[in-house]
């Protein structure tokens, strides 16, 4: 009786560690600049294909494929800011989210073209497959991995925004962009690299999920709806705000097929929608 | 030729030229009737491109008139279409009459909806109307008995236009009632933005901290245009409907929404012939490469979005006015 | 004294832990030409924002005719002739002069309501709005496109775009910000010859401005109200001249 509630929320829990990695970045940089980035699950998809390709076509261990894909996302995501996105900070809402539904199309049309629209096969190394069962709960190793890897890196995010000088300045433009100029900072660089920052955690997300949920274009489309809603439920330039919006997303939507299936995503999204509509800033939101 | 008028004569005339119907303007009209018989082999894609030129001119009011962004404008498109299909089975036949009722249950949705968009800006609006959007999406998936579900809705009957003309396989029919149902919207749209209440939405666009400190009531003025906006987008829906006897899924998803803004944008928001231009260039486009992947079409779509939104902020029609305007200023 | 226009009572704001409004309380009774002075961050744009409804107060109360329209939304403040103009220019950037200045007036008509017949039709709108931009020397440019005006143009158009809504009480929040000296004096010149019971409050930080078109002065220092009286109190006034004109020269 307890064992399938439990399982539901240890799978959904890891499910919404996934949504959390792939979300927190636009959270900070939405925050940030007010830019809208639509873009931003692409890069998800980018560390999802750097994943297999270096483990398909170079032999790489899973493990190592990580940074790799945290590295490459990172790095194209600060070339289209460079080139693109800087350009529209102070553009309206509706050409920013023109310009990056662009974007979007670009990667899901780039994807099939280098990759075909078949779901991409991937092999988890043997330590992280299979599952074991404490108290009657099936515990799936590689979603056990998800987790730890997750709650890390939020206490390394966290850590970092209040201890560090960088997070000073994230925090400082979060909070009053207008002032942080004003008093010096140059918040156009601290966004772009927290824009990098952001976008490679969302490849690393990527390449974790393709274990998980599998990789094709639709990647892109598809999680950009999980992430907007994240971010929107969540509240802007909240981590912790993003981490409980992904967690409750992650179970609900868990529970929702394991219980209602015949009610699809119906549930999240009527959910959404009335948060949003009780609170416009989000949960934690502040603006 | 301003100097010779009494000087506070001149805004009126000012004003009064800007209502006027331009040459231009009826020439074009006038050459919408061509492909009867210049390509009568391409009436069901002229038909098609009146349908999303509809579409357009619906987005055009509360996007390039009241600046309101929305993502998830194909959820009335799609409630026309399902009301149009779905009573036709029922036993209504007069495509007239189901474009009324198409009319009034996306009108209605949308002024229900409208109380909620009237209250948001910037992403929460965006994750609003891409919400209610998705919304629909998934309620007629799961409402199979009803939509057909994802098969898409089977057995419509469409009966003939106003008791005679029937619907043909050449389309003749269906271009002739979709360019008769886009011109009246037009004309109804082209008095809109004409009004004083047009003027308002413009100013809703420019500066909505502005405008309630003149006293305008921008809230409502928001819900009565997404309201009308949502009647046209479902008239655009059940024509759809009607001329092709189907309605999937498809009239609901992201993608339409997505598709009419390219259109939009593409042409020129703000000025209503902008959408029907836009609408022209990405259907005619599209049917010439059809042959192509759809999955690499989208990298077309992609990159002309990014490419107008970066270098040609008032679309194709923002910039055929520059480049005349420029073309008169110069002699010769 | 004549009576009482628009008055607050207590009136309390904090941004966090910053005071910008701490107990405020004022009177304009009708047609007064009262001036709003004070150093740089002293709160008087807040309490414009206050007045007008655009912040709520975190205590206090605004009444306006003897009414308590504290909890009233910025359109039905407007409604009541409570209308201000923006220290940084609020305008319409590609409306026409003309278009701007008849929309507030369709507004205030409620012909905005109105879909179907066309603007030309409404004449007197027309006419009235070009009106009040010739009496602010903008007649001949009333159909440039308002980001193409001069920025005194634009400045001139903020008032316009006031004075369409027939403002009972008018809140200036300085009208002549940005704009050259020699430009100022004759757009005072402008509000010192509207209608004598329009009651005008306006913010302006040259003090020779101040003294020639004021007829009382509220002077407002870190959220409070320090003193306030006739031009040659607060000329005489030792306080005044330590906090504000001792700050060095504005504008
Ligand atoms: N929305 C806000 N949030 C936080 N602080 C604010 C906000 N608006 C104003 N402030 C602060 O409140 C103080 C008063 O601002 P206000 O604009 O009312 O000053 P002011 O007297 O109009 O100054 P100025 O002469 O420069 O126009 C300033 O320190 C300003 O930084
Ligand atoms: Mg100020």
């Amino acid at each position: 009786m307890l064992g399938p509630i439990a399982g539901i929320l240890f799978d959904g829990f890891a499910y919404g560690m996934l949504l959390f990695l792939l979300s927190v970045g636009l959270s900070v940089t939405l925050g940030m600049m007010n830019f809208i980035n639509l873009a931003h699950a692409s890069f998800g998809m980018l560390g999802g294909y750097v994943a297999v390709t270096l483990m398909q076509h170079f032999g790489w261990p899973f493990l190592a494929t990580l940074p790799a894909a945290f590295v490459i996302a990172a790095a194209v995501s600060m070339v289209l800011e460079r080139v693109m996105f800087r350009r529209m900070y102070r553009a309206t809402d509706l050409d920013q989210t023109l310009l990056t539904i662009g974007v979007v199309f670009m990667s899901i049309a780039g994807a099939a073209y280098f990759w075909g629209t078949v779901q991409q096969p991937v092999a988890v190394p043997d330590y992280l497959s299979g599952a074991f069962v404490v108290a009657g709960v099936n515990i799936a190793r590689y979603r056990l991995f998800l987790i730890v890897v997750a709650l890390v890196i939020v206490a390394v995010l966290i850590a970092g925004l209040e201890w560090t000088r960088f997070g000073a300045q994230v925090r400082a433009a979060v909070d009053n962009q207008r002032m942080a100029r004003g008093l010096g900072l140059d918040v156009d660089r601290a966004f772009s690299l927290t824009f990098a920052l952001g976008s490679g955690l969302a490849g690393l997300g990527g390449a974790l999920a393709i274990a998980m949920v599998g990789l094709d274009p639709g990647f892109a489309f598809a999680y950009l709806i999980y992430v907007l809603i994240v971010v929107s439920v969540g509240g802007l330039a909240s981590i912790g705000g993003s981490f409980v919006a992904a967690s409750l997303l992650g179970i609900s939507d868990m529970a929702g097929k394991y219980y209602v299936p015949q009610l699809g995503s119906f549930l999240i999204y009527l959910v959404m929608v009335g948060i949003l509509m009780w609170r416009p800033t989000g949960l934690f939101g502040k603006r | 030729m301003a100097a010779v008028l009494p000087p506070q004569a001149a805004p009126h005339e000012f004003l009064r030229a800007r209502t006027r119907w331009h040459p231009l303007e009826i020439v074009f009209w006038l050459s919408t009737l061509l492909p009867f018989v210049v390509v009568p082999e391409y009436l069901q894609l002229a038909s098609q491109i009146a349908i999303a030129a509809l579409f357009a001119i619906s987005l055009d009011l509360i996007l390039g008139y009241a600046g309101i962004v929305s993502i998830g404008h194909a959820a009335y498109f799609g409630l026309g279409a399902y009301t149009a299909g779905i009573l036709s089975k029922h036993g209504i036949g007069e495509p007239v009459v189901l474009l009324v009722l198409g009319a009034i249950v996306a009108g209605v949705v949308g002024y229900a909806s409208s109380f909620i968009i009237a209250r948001f800006r910037h992403l929460a609006l965006i994750m609003i109307t891409l919400g209610i959007c998705l919304m629909f999406y998934e309620a007629a998936n799961l409402a199979g008995w009803l939509t057909g579900g994802a098969d898409g809705l089977q057995g419509i009957k469409i009966g003939p236009l106003a008791g005679t003309f029937k619907f043909d396989l050449y389309g003749k029919t269906a271009y002739s009632y979709s360019l008769i149902v886009l011109f009246l919207c037009f004309l109804l749209a082209r008095r809109l933005t004409h009004s004083p209440f047009g003027l308002s939405l413009r100013g809703i666009r420019e500066n909505a901290v502005r405008m309630p400190a003149i006293g305008a009531p921008s809230d409502a003025h928001i819900r009565k245009v997404y309201t009308i906006a949502a009647a046209i987008a479902g008239i655009a829906g059940a024509v759809l409907a009607q001329t092709t006897s189907t309605v999937s899924l498809e009239v609901l998803g992201f993608q339409r929404s997505a598709d009419v803004l390219v259109m939009l944008i593409m042409g020129g928001a703000g000025k209503l012939y902008g959408g029907i231009l836009g609408s022209i260039v990405y259907m005619v486009a599209r049917d010439q490469f059809s042959g192509i992947n759809p999955q690499y079409w989208y990298f077309w779509i992609g990159l002309m979005m990014v490419l107008v939104v970066m270098y040609l902020p008032n679309g194709l029609l923002g910039g055929l006015e520059k480049l005349t305007a420029r073309w008169r200023r110069s002699p010769t | 004294m004549s009576e009482t226009v628009l008055a607050t009572r207590g009136l309390r704001k904090n941004f966090g832990s910053l005071v910008v409004a701490g107990d405020i309380n004022i009177e304009l009774p009708r047609g007064a030409r009262h001036a709003l002075i004070g150093p740089n961050g002293a709160g008087k744009t807040t309490l414009i924002n206050m007045l007008t409804g655009m912040l709520q107060p975190d205590a206090g109360q605004i009444m306006l005719e003897g009414a308590d329209v504290t909890g009233l939304k910025p359109a039905a403040r407007v409604h009541r002739g409570l209308v201000r103009t923006f220290q940084i220019n609020t305008l319409f950037p590609r409306l026409c002069a003309i278009e701007a200045v008849t929309l507030a007036i369709c507004e205030r008509e409620g012909h905005a309501r109105n879909w179907w017949r066309r603007l030309p039709v409404y004449r007197d709108a027309v006419d009235e709005a070009y009106a009040i931009l010739a009496s602010l020397q903008l007649g001949a440019d009333c159909t440039r496109v308002t980001r193409e005006l001069a920025y005194g143009q634009q400045r001139l158009l903020e008032i316009s775009l006031a004075l369409a809504a027939k403002p009972r009480v008018l809140l200036l929040d300085e009208p002549a910000a940005g704009v050259p000296r020699s430009e100022s004096s004759a757009l005072f010149q402008a509000i010192a010859g509207l209608p004598a019971d329009i009651t005008v409050f306006f913010i302006e930080h040259d003090m020779d401005i101040v003294f020639k078109f004021a007829s009382r002065i509220i002077v407002l220092v870190g959220g409070r109200v320090l003193v306030e009286g006739a031009p040659s109190e607060i000329a005489a006034d030792q306080r005044v001249r330590e906090v504000y004109l001792g700050h060095g020269k504005h504008g």
